[in-house]
């Protein structure tokens, strides 16, 4: 099976959320909280265990001449953020069931038959995406809408998504694909826009990748994430060095109290 | 939302506004006095842990029991007093006989938990860690029900055992939470488990000189342990990077705090004046009980509190 994936492009989207409908239809995810949040047209705020689309709404001042903007005017970004699928899924390193698979698709998916809730995901993935469902108690997040690439169907919400800012298809198709547009939006003048893939990182490259406008910190796509799993050699080797001493001072003053008390 | 705020805060707001630098959430429009750090309305990254109090519960029982079984090892080695042995053997058992369920009540499915038993990730302290309990809770039960049954040599190898998985019960759940994307927990991968590993150790012995043991090899534990943590202590305050600043601001660094005074310099100074008071000897023990739960419970605080900031991460 080839290795799929989604480039999100964010010079394509208009904010509607149809992808997050559709991922809530389709894959029958509960409400996550009605909230009105002040914070731009953004009322889901982030992914989460009921959320496995959310579509962020970045208000910043502009750059004079990009996208033709004036200075006076706000730029406005919208881009859908969706788990990542990462190369190294600290998620799927830590789960201590096996729940978290990885997929002939080559993406990550949380087998909720087998999940006994032990929260472990929740605190090994670099991006906040998958979560405890409190009434549930398993561990939810993106499925890559398995059931359907099984059925050889596109993800809901890249079919749903109704400017083509949601592409779904072949992980290598669509870095060349993400390559001719970034050169065509720096050609046309949009100079700002970026690739945000890490894979110079520990993470080593997403399946889900993004192009955005600016810096890819104002959509919290952290710059440098790193899978947890790079610091069990340090963390276990100062173990290792606790117990060693832990048996050697307690060897020591037993043995000590013996001489003393002969 | 509406949220409770109080009168002083429209003050704050006025006068951060004149200085030309608003420290709130919201959007940021050209010339506003909002600061340009870049990050999505300041809104965290990762997800905080849904753990819940039986997990520094744990940590704590867990942690004493393995150390427990260490010190019944080593002083069994050494030929000290056979009650001693007994009694380290026993806390072991109801240490261990109290982390199964904790662990169990923690997760979101408890019926599921010999799920966990399905598999054997290395690559995961949490599947490396239900390996171990269960092996440790067999193990330190069979080591006093064979003492009961006057087996001695089954009892022997049981607490050896005991003591060689005890010996990860005590350090593995510093790798467990270091290993994570919680900023504050990964910054101290390196020191967690020395640090959980001292705690665990401090509190074994508090027990067993609570239990009215009296050796002054237990004093000296106690006084090795305190010292330790003292120096934690010290470490975690001179600290000064973001990472670590759940550690020693609001409500998660004063827990920090409340924690390693009863766990580092307050049984040290007992603990020395312990060298000639019984007294003394017994409330360092008290108070390193007291200091090592505060303290798992601190660092799964401020675990929560770090996930909620996004500045580490975007550095």
């Amino acid at each position: 099976m080839a290795v799929t994936g989604f480039l999100t492009d964010s010079t394509l989207c208009i904010g509607c959320k149809a992808c997050e409908v559709a991922c809530k239809e389709w894959n029958d995810v509960p409400d996550d909280g009605f909230v009105w949040s002040g914070l731009s047209y953004d009322n889901t705020l982030a992914l989460g265990h009921s959320t496995y689309r959310h579509v962020k709404f970045v208000e910043r001042e502009p750059k004079a001449g990009c996208g033709g903007n004036a200075n006076e005017q706000l730029t406005w970004e919208f881009s859908s953020d969706v788990c990542k699928h990462c190369e190294n899924a600290g998620c799927l390193e830590a789960c201590p069931t096996g729940s978290i698979v990885r997929t002939e698709f080559g993406g990550v998916f949380v087998q909720p038959d087998i999940c006994n809730g032990c929260g472990y995901c929740v605190v090994s993935c670099p991006f906040g995406v998958v979560d405890r469902r409190p009434d549930d108690g398993r561990a939810f997040k993106c499925t890559f809408c398995y059931d359907r690439q099984k059925a050889g169907e596109t993800p809901a919400c890249a079919k749903a998504c109704p400017t083509g800012s949601i592409l779904f298809g072949r992980l290598d198709d669509l870095e060349a694909a993400a390559d001719r547009r970034l050169a065509q939006l720096h050609a046309s003048g949009m100079t700002d826009a970026t690739i945000w893939n890490p894979k110079e990182t520990s993470v080593g490259g997403t399946h889900a990748f993004f192009l955005v406008r600016g810096d890819p910190r104002n959509y919290n796509l952290p710059p440098k994430p790193e899978v947890p799993t790079t610091l069990l050699k340090q963390s276990w080797s100062a173990a290792a060095v606790a117990a060693g001493a832990m048996v050697g001072i307690s060897l020591m003053v037993f043995a000590l109290d013996r001489r003393g008390a002969k | 939302m509406k949220q409770n705020i109080p009168e002083s805060r429209l003050d704050e707001i006025r006068n951060q506004a004149a200085l030309g630098k608003l420290d709130a959430k919201g959007v940021r429009p050209p010339g506003s006095p909002f600061p340009e750090t870049p990050s999505y309305y300041g809104l965290p990254i990762v997800k905080p842990p849904v753990w819940t109090w039986e997990i520094p519960l744990y940590f704590f029982a867990g942690g004493a029991a393995g150390a427990s079984s260490v010190i019944a090892l080593t002083a069994q080695m050494t030929g000290a007093s056979p009650s001693l042995v007994r009694d380290a053997r026993w806390i072991a058992a109801i240490g261990a006989a109290a982390s199964g369920p904790l662990l169990i009540l923690d997760l979101g499915r408890p019926e599921r938990f010999l799920n966990m038993l399905r598999v054997f990730k290395p690559q995961s302290p949490m599947s490396v860690g239900a390996w171990t309990l269960t092996v440790f809770g067999t193990a330190s039960a069979g080591a006093v029900i064979a003492e009961l049954l006057r087996m001695k040599r089954i009892g022997d190898a049981a607490a050896f055992a005991a003591a060689l998985s005890g010996l990860v019960m005590a350090t593995y759940t510093g790798v467990l939470i270091g290993a994570t994307a919680i900023p504050v927990w990964s910054k101290h991968a390196r020191t967690l488990p020395i640090h959980f590993g001292a705690s665990a150790l401090a509190s074994a012995t508090a027990l067993l000189t609570l239990r009215g043991h009296d050796e002054p090899a237990l004093n000296a534990l106690g006084l090795a342990a305190a010292a330790f943590e003292t120096y934690t202590g010290v470490e975690i305050e001179s600290c000064d990077d973001i990472e670590s600043e759940p550690l020693r601001h609001g409500p998660t660094g004063l827990t920090t705090r409340i924690g390693g005074f009863f766990s580092g310099p307050l049984p040290l100074a007992l603990r020395l004046l312990g060298i000639r008071s019984k007294r003394a000897r017994r409330a360092a023990s008290a108070s390193a009980l007291l200091g090592s739960l505060i303290t798992r419970i601190a660092w799964i605080e401020a675990g929560k509190a770090s996930a909620a900031d996004p500045r580490p991460l975007l550095k």
